[in-house]
């Protein structure tokens, strides 16, 4: 019993921990919902067939005037809350999770290689890295948008707002990846089986990648997780402030900029349902990303 | 005085409860040094750590009487507990590096500790810290007094530490490991005052170490422990010269004389069958040209690392970390190359594997001379011919990578297997040549003892078909019962393969057991090269002799 407690400490942690179950379904069922969002949502909130102006601003069911059809009421347009939320979640997280895969990437394989080689090529890296950091997301996100509105034919600027949103969030978190990255490679450079490699005359390369990349997974691992939420929080800052994603391509974002114009007339869920998605989707993704560093710092056990 | 009986500490764990240590009695009068010894969790630690109240949380003392005098240290109130300790009872840690606050002056130290215990005034409190300090062997105390732990040296820290322990008088010091961090001639100064304080002050130690020089030299009395339990006790004249128990002579076979070259340590060794499964390995290690003795030349080595810049226009003057190192390692040979912390020993390594580059010298092996650092290629055949077993084992071998990967990566990257199957094979019965299973090669490291790694990390070194061996303290990081069984193991394989091994080490009685020649190296330069047993017998340098004087032995007329 004991050895099984002990090879499984991280399940047995997890089970005893509420707080990591409860984040847990949050984020598992919004992913799930997300992924399922075209076959299990009421309507398609980019398809104007599918929804009716004649069901606009409804309720939520607990409230008087309500249409159960719609549990959690409708928007001005008549669209479903549920079906906009499952919708936005699914744009938010495939940004979310495209901008983190390319800043993992390029934080990781920059990071390695900065602290593989160190000396100068670390200190251009690193100084590039601080640079980065003192430029807010959103400054990025204009920068990269006024350079795409200038060199890209008009046409075809609605179809990459996608893209410029998810380069614009991954350039801004880039920097913990390769800061993490860096410090622990350097930690794995002074030890010997990282030496043992280099005598070998392996290439650097493969040491890189195939000695010291997984020793260095853990702290990676939870650099992600904490980073899916601010990638997700940035996604929908960039939207609510217009930079990011149109009307009719609704992200969580956006949802809340258009539910912002609802604030004082009275149809206060098209504001706080999706703003309190999104609080709970993050603090979720939080607490898994903490949990996640308990399980991987015996000390804090 | 203190007297302890029927000792019993658990850790509650999860599920159940784990051991400590059992059963264990012992007394300690006043003036006495009592050695306790035994090797990696064996409770010693514990039971220092019982009986001065400081057993790491969730730990408890969950049977046994322990009384200090007439007081009973396990009924004490929270408030007369912290009374006792550092009135009564002391501590003498590990390392004096992190056993000082490094933000305060040695003054403050003292002076807090003088006045938690009595109610001296604070001028009174500096007179007694700077007596204390010349007491212990600290000149022009009234001045350094003042100095912060980093302006002194490890051996004086380590005093300062003492003076701390002794400011209040008490009667019994518990000493952890306390000249483990020390190099030798620091560590008899600090054995001496250790022994002049028990002869001066009638202050009892508990003295806990795994090193038996260390026992042999200072304890009056010692007790043996293994895994929670004693097993045997007594006048260490009596206990380390004629054991008794099974256990305790085992130990005493495993310590490596100073003033002999035995052949083998008798430890128990890995029985045929495992052994018969590496032939297949050995015939491979034959194989070919793989007998040819390659022996190495150093010629006017050195190795400067730059100073630090402290302006764009000064430059502190670079760090000699080899000075003009002459040293030719016989075909065949095993050089054991001796010095303490600091003296260049793991540069010297470095240098030859390439991992730091020289600044002027010439590196020959064989005929072939070693380009410098990184100006040597990767194909370079230097890089297949020289390998090297590690100091640490827990960091030597990839904890992500499976056995069975880190054993077949040389075989696969130095060309040598082609079939991967083959490889596997090779590497399952290479593993019964250094005397493992070959099914540990489908697991991975941190599933392996610290001995059981190193024996990896030989057969990793092996499986590139070396013809010098470069053995970097491979032994220091271990148990001195599994220090001898890879010793053994070393001494066989080089017997075997005729490899030319570089065997570098602080502790002289390991070389003594394992080098034909030896080379003493101290602050980067060779102070003397030669045969073993002339060196060891007739030492020419004067650093050599103190070397040897001052290393802690049993007296030779213990030995039965």
């Amino acid at each position: 019993m004991i050895a099984f407690v002990k090879k499984y400490e991280g399940l047995w942690l997890f089970v005893h921990s509420p707080a990591a179950i409860i984040a847990a379904l949050v984020a598992v069922l919004t992913f799930l919902g997300a992924a399922f969002a075209p076959w299990i949502a009421l309507v398609n909130p980019y398809d104007l067939a599918s929804f009716s102006l004649f069901d606009g601003l409804l309720p939520p069911t607990w409230l008087d005037g309500a249409n159960p059809k719609f549990i959690l009421g409708t928007d001005d347009q008549g669209r479903d809350m549920i079906s906009a939320i499952l919708y936005g979640a699914r744009l938010s997280l495939v940004i979310g999770l495209s901008a983190l895969s390319i800043a993992a990437v390029l934080g990781v394989g920059l990071g390695l290689a900065a602290g593989y080689y160190g000396g100068r090529f670390d200190a251009i890296v690193m100084r590039i890295a601080d640079v980065q950091l003192a430029l807010p997301a959103i400054l990025t996100a204009l920068l990269i948008d006024g350079i795409a509105r200038g060199i890209l034919p008009a046409s075809i600027q609605q179809d990459l707002r996608v893209a410029v949103l998810t380069l614009a969030i991954a350039l801004s978190l880039w920097v913990n990846f390769a800061r993490t990255a860096r410090a622990s490679t350097f930690v794995q450079m002074n030890k010997e089986y990282v030496q043992a490699a280099i005598m070998m005359g392996q290439r650097p390369i493969r040491v890189m990648f195939v000695h010291i990349l997984p020793n260095i997974l853990g702290p990676l691992l939870v650099i992600m997780t904490v980073d899916l939420a601010s990638a997700i929080l940035l996604e929908a800052t960039l939207s609510f402030l217009g930079i990011g994603l149109p009307a009719d391509s609704p992200s969580l974002g956006t949802l809340i900029r258009v539910g912002m114009q609802f604030l004082l007339s009275g149809e206060w869920w098209i504001l706080w349902i999706p703003t309190l998605f999104l609080v709970a989707l993050v603090v979720s993704i939080n607490i898994l990303g903490d949990f996640l560093r308990d399980i991987f710092n015996p000390r804090l056990r | 005085m203190l007297t302890i009986k029927d000792l019993l500490v658990k850790f509650p764990m999860r599920f159940g409860a784990f051991t400590a240590i059992e059963d264990v009695d012992m007394t300690i009068k006043p003036g006495e040094i009592h050695g306790l010894v035994g090797e990696s969790g064996a409770g010693k630690s514990t039971v220092g750590a019982a009986v001065i109240g400081l057993l790491q949380s969730p730990g408890y003392v969950a049977n046994g009487t322990l009384t200090l005098g007439d007081t009973d240290l396990r009924n004490l109130s929270p408030a007369e507990a912290h009374k006792v300790r550092g009135d009564r009872i002391s501590m003498i840690f590990q390392d004096p590096q992190t056993s000082l606050n490094p933000l305060m002056t040695i003054e403050r130290q003292l002076i807090e500790t003088i006045q938690t215990h009595s109610s001296l005034s604070e001028s009174e409190a500096i007179n007694r810290a700077v007596d204390l300090l010349e007491d212990i062997g600290i000149k022009n105390a009234a001045e350094r007094i003042k100095a912060y732990p980093h302006q002194f040296s490890g051996g004086m820290r380590q005093r300062v530490v003492i003076a701390l322990a002794i400011s209040t008088d008490p009667e019994l010091i518990i000493a952890d490991e306390p000249t483990t961090a020390l190099d030798v001639a620091v560590q008899s100064q600090v054995l001496d005052l250790i022994q002049r304080l028990a002869k001066e002050r009638q202050i009892a130690f508990m003295l806990i170490t795994h090193d038996i020089g260390v026992i042999a030299q200072v304890a009056d009395r010692v007790t043996v422990m293994r895994k929670g339990r004693v097993m045997e006790t007594g006048v260490t004249a009596q206990v380390l010269g004629k054991p008794q128990h099974h256990y305790t002579q085992q130990l005493m076979d495993s310590v490596p004389p100073l003033d002999r070259k035995i052949d083998r340590f008798r430890v128990p060794e890995a029985d045929d069958t495992i052994a018969s499964n590496g032939a297949m390995a050995e015939n491979w290690l034959l194989e070919g040209s793989q007998h040819a003795r390659t022996g190495l030349s150093l010629t006017g080595l050195s190795v400067e690392f730059a100073g630090p810049r402290t302006s764009i226009f000064r430059k502190l003057p670079p760090y000699v970390a080899l000075d003009d190192v002459t040293l030719n390692i016989k075909p065949g040979s095993i050089m054991g190359l001796v010095g303490e912390s600091g003296s260049g020993k793991s540069t010297l390594a470095k240098a030859i594997t390439g991992l730091v580059t020289p600044s002027s010298g010439t590196m020959e092996l064989g005929d072939v001379v070693l380009p410098y650092g990184k100006s040597r290629s990767r194909q370079h055949p230097s890089r297949q011919l020289i390998q090297m077993v590690f100091q640490d084992p827990y960091s030597s071998l990839n904890s992500r990578h499976r056995i069975g990967d880190i054993l077949t990566e040389p075989l696969w990257f130095y060309g040598f297997v082609k079939d991967e199957q083959e490889r596997e094979k090779l590497a399952a019965s290479m593993l019964s040549l250094v005397g493992m299973q070959p099914d540990a090669i489908s697991k991975y490291p941190h599933q392996f003892s610290g001995g059981q790694r190193q024996r990896i990390a030989v057969a990793r070194a092996l499986l590139a078909r070396p013809r010098f061996l470069i053995c970097d303290e491979p032994t220091s990081a271990l148990d001195v019962s599994i220090q001898a069984e890879i010793l053994n193991l070393l001494k066989d394989l080089q017997a075997k393969f005729g490899l030319t091994i570089l065997f570098i080490s602080h502790n002289l009685a390991v070389v003594r057991q394992m080098a034909d020649d030896t080379a003493v190296l101290r602050s980067g330069k060779i102070e003397e090269v030669g045969e073993t047993n002339a060196l060891y017998t007739a030492p020419q340098a004067d650093y050599t002799k103190s070397l040897l004087d001052l290393t802690p032995v049993m007296p030779t007329t213990w030995q039965t």
